[in-house]
């Protein structure tokens, strides 16, 4: 593996963090992994997996104990990094988080989507720029001039993406921005996500539990228990529902249905992700056009 | 709990909502110096009167204003009361048993009342009622900032007002969830004595704390995230411009300010 070929790498990073009793635990052990600019890669692993510290450290929220990260080539591991550098990392890898409430800092949407512009020392008619192009990303330019608390869940997540848009960064995390909302903004913050990587070619990185997210990644990869457990395609990963069940996990519905079928005897050509997927290959073995 | 508004804003096309934020602030200062600077009838008959021309200025009901003077009654009572009966003075107005009430304890009683009077209905004006809190703050942190060279935090103190701001709504509603979910409980909020029901109040105060630390806790690592390193080196997006009416409105106050000296020279009546 060659680190100019990756937008991110990890070299056996081992991290772990201290718990209210002093004791050290364990989150993450020797994580080797590289993503290539513009890839969506899903992190999928059941509570307590490593995935959401992993996420923190190619942003330096967190260090490592041992390891090296390489963003862009940087090793960002190093001890001599400079605060430049250090918000260098942070414009370049944004990270949207869980609770939308939680990281909207100002009063009135515009407001908060220039809060990361600002902070860059952006000068002003090219914050208003970013901002107006970052809120027509995720289809929020009528919400401009609303207060946060005002919106629903899914709205106020989708500002949130606004926000990191507007400091133009070239991979994006969500650690489970999407686990708190209802099955509408859920679906508004995925359409978002794809868009981002399929039309602006920003790499994404999706940590999420659901199944039904991760099969929309071009790869899938699986902590479990701190390690990486699996490493592939949707196809190639939902295709062992039993390696999948040992780490917590279970296959998506309609990977399951076409799984279950093909136990009942009833033969299905080839392997399915997604309801369009699984309707066409029962249609197919029922005898093809209806 | 959708529909709460912050501040008393008022929104309306008005002279005074079209002003600069800063200048709003610079305006109410002076305002309020005025009314410390009127010593005779003449002057605080115009002082009083300049209340109501700003009042129609801003276009806000009078109705409106006058509800936001009632919580100062109380002051402005005690103020009438501490003034009438102790002021001793030269002309007596009445006299009974130990009671003595002098011409000059009455006008000393009227002149503050309209001190007080003007104070808040020029302060509400020009820092509440035409100026949203959001444009307070950003006005605070440009006007201010010079402040900065001696070390006033500033920047912080601004980011506080907006997060704080931000974050009222949330906890009300918050409050609102953890209400509902002791209620389910058994929790009974309307009843009992006071100590009891002080005493209900310690449930859900301890969510709302832990949940804002918690909340804290997140919003810190967000505005990380999101470079965030204090306010060295940050740009604003909206920059706030001075305009000539800013300025006609300022040399208008002062003018007034001068009038006010003025009228003092005039020898009528009880002076303070």
């Amino acid at each position: 593996m060659e680190k100019e070929n990756y937008f991110i790498k990890t070299e056996n990073v081992c991290a772990s963090y201290e718990e209210d009793d002093g004791k050290s635990c364990e989150v993450l052990r020797d994580i080797t992994l590289g993503i290539k600019k513009g890839e969506y890669v899903a992190v999928l692993g059941h509570n307590g997996s490593g995935k959401s510290t992993f996420a923190k450290l190619l942003n330096m929220i967190l260090a490592p104990d041992s390891g090296k990260i390489f963003i862009d080539g940087v090793d960002i591991t190093r001890e001599d990094m400079t605060e430049k550098e250090v918000f260098d990392i942070r414009r370049k890898i944004g990270m949207v988080f869980q609770n939308p409430d939680n990281q909207l800092v100002a009063t009135i949407v515009e407001e908060d989507v220039a809060f990361g512009p600002e902070n860059l020392g952006i000068p002003s008619d090219e914050i208003r720029k970013r901002v107006d192009e970052a809120l027509a990303t995720v289809g929020m330019t009528d919400y401009a001039k609303h207060e946060p608390h005002r919106l629903s869940g899914g709205q106020k997540q989708r500002v949130a993406i606004a926000g990191i848009i507007a400091m133009m960064p070239e991979c994006m995390i969500f650690d489970e921005s999407t686990a708190m909302l209802d099955p509408v903004g859920r679906k508004e913050v995925m359409d978002t996500i794809d868009l981002l990587n399929h039309e602006r070619g920003i790499t994404v990185i999706n940590i999420t539990h659901h199944m039904n997210e991760a099969v929309r990644a071009d790869r899938v990869i699986v902590l479990d228990d701190g390690k990486v457990y699996m490493d592939g395609t949707p196809e190639e990963i939902f295709s062992q529902p039993q390696k999948l069940a040992l780490a917590g996990l279970e296959v998506p519905q309609c990977t399951a249905l076409i799984q279950a079928l093909r136990k009942r005897g009833i033969k299905l050509e080839g392997e399915c992700t997604t309801p369009e997927k699984c309707a066409k290959l029962i249609i197919d073995a029922l005898g093809g056009s209806n | 709990m959708k529909s709460i508004t912050l501040g008393q804003y008022y929104p309306a096309r008005s002279l005074m909502h079209g002003l600069d934020p800063r200048m709003k602030i610079i305006l109410a200062f002076i305002y309020i110096i005025c009314s410390f600077v009127a010593k005779n009838i003449i002057s605080f008959g115009v002082l009083f009167a300049s209340a109501f021309l700003l009042i129609a200025l801003s276009k806000i009901p009078l109705s409106l204003i006058l509800r936001s003077v009632r919580p100062i009654l109380f002051i402005l009572a005690f103020t009438v009361v501490l003034n009438v009966f102790w002021t001793k003075g030269e002309v007596i107005l009445f006299e009974w048993k130990f009671i003595h009430i002098y011409y000059e304890g009455v006008m000393t009683a009227l002149f503050m009342v309209v001190r007080i009077f003007v104070m808040i209905v020029g302060a509400s004006l020009f820092l509440t009622y035409t100026i949203t809190p959001i444009a307070l703050t950003d006005a605070i942190e440009q006007l201010f900032g010079p402040l900065k060279k001696i070390k006033i935090p500033v920047h912080e103190f601004a980011m506080m007002m907006t997060i704080a701001l931000r974050f009222i709504p949330t906890f009300i509603d918050e409050t609102d969830k953890i209400m509902s979910a002791q209620k389910a409980r058994g929790a009974d909020f309307s009843n009992g004595s006071l100590a009891k029901r002080a005493k209900v109040l310690i449930p859900i105060l301890i969510p709302l704390f832990v949940s804002a630390f918690r909340r804290a806790d997140e919003l810190a690592i967000a505005m990380e995230c999101r470079c965030y390193h204090g306010g060295d080196g940050r740009t604003r997006m909206t920059i706030l411009h001075y305009r000539a009416r800013d300025f006609l409105a300022l040399i208008a106050m002062l003018l007034f300010f001068a009038g006010l000296l003025a009228l003092n020279f005039l020898k009528i009546g009880y002076t303070m």
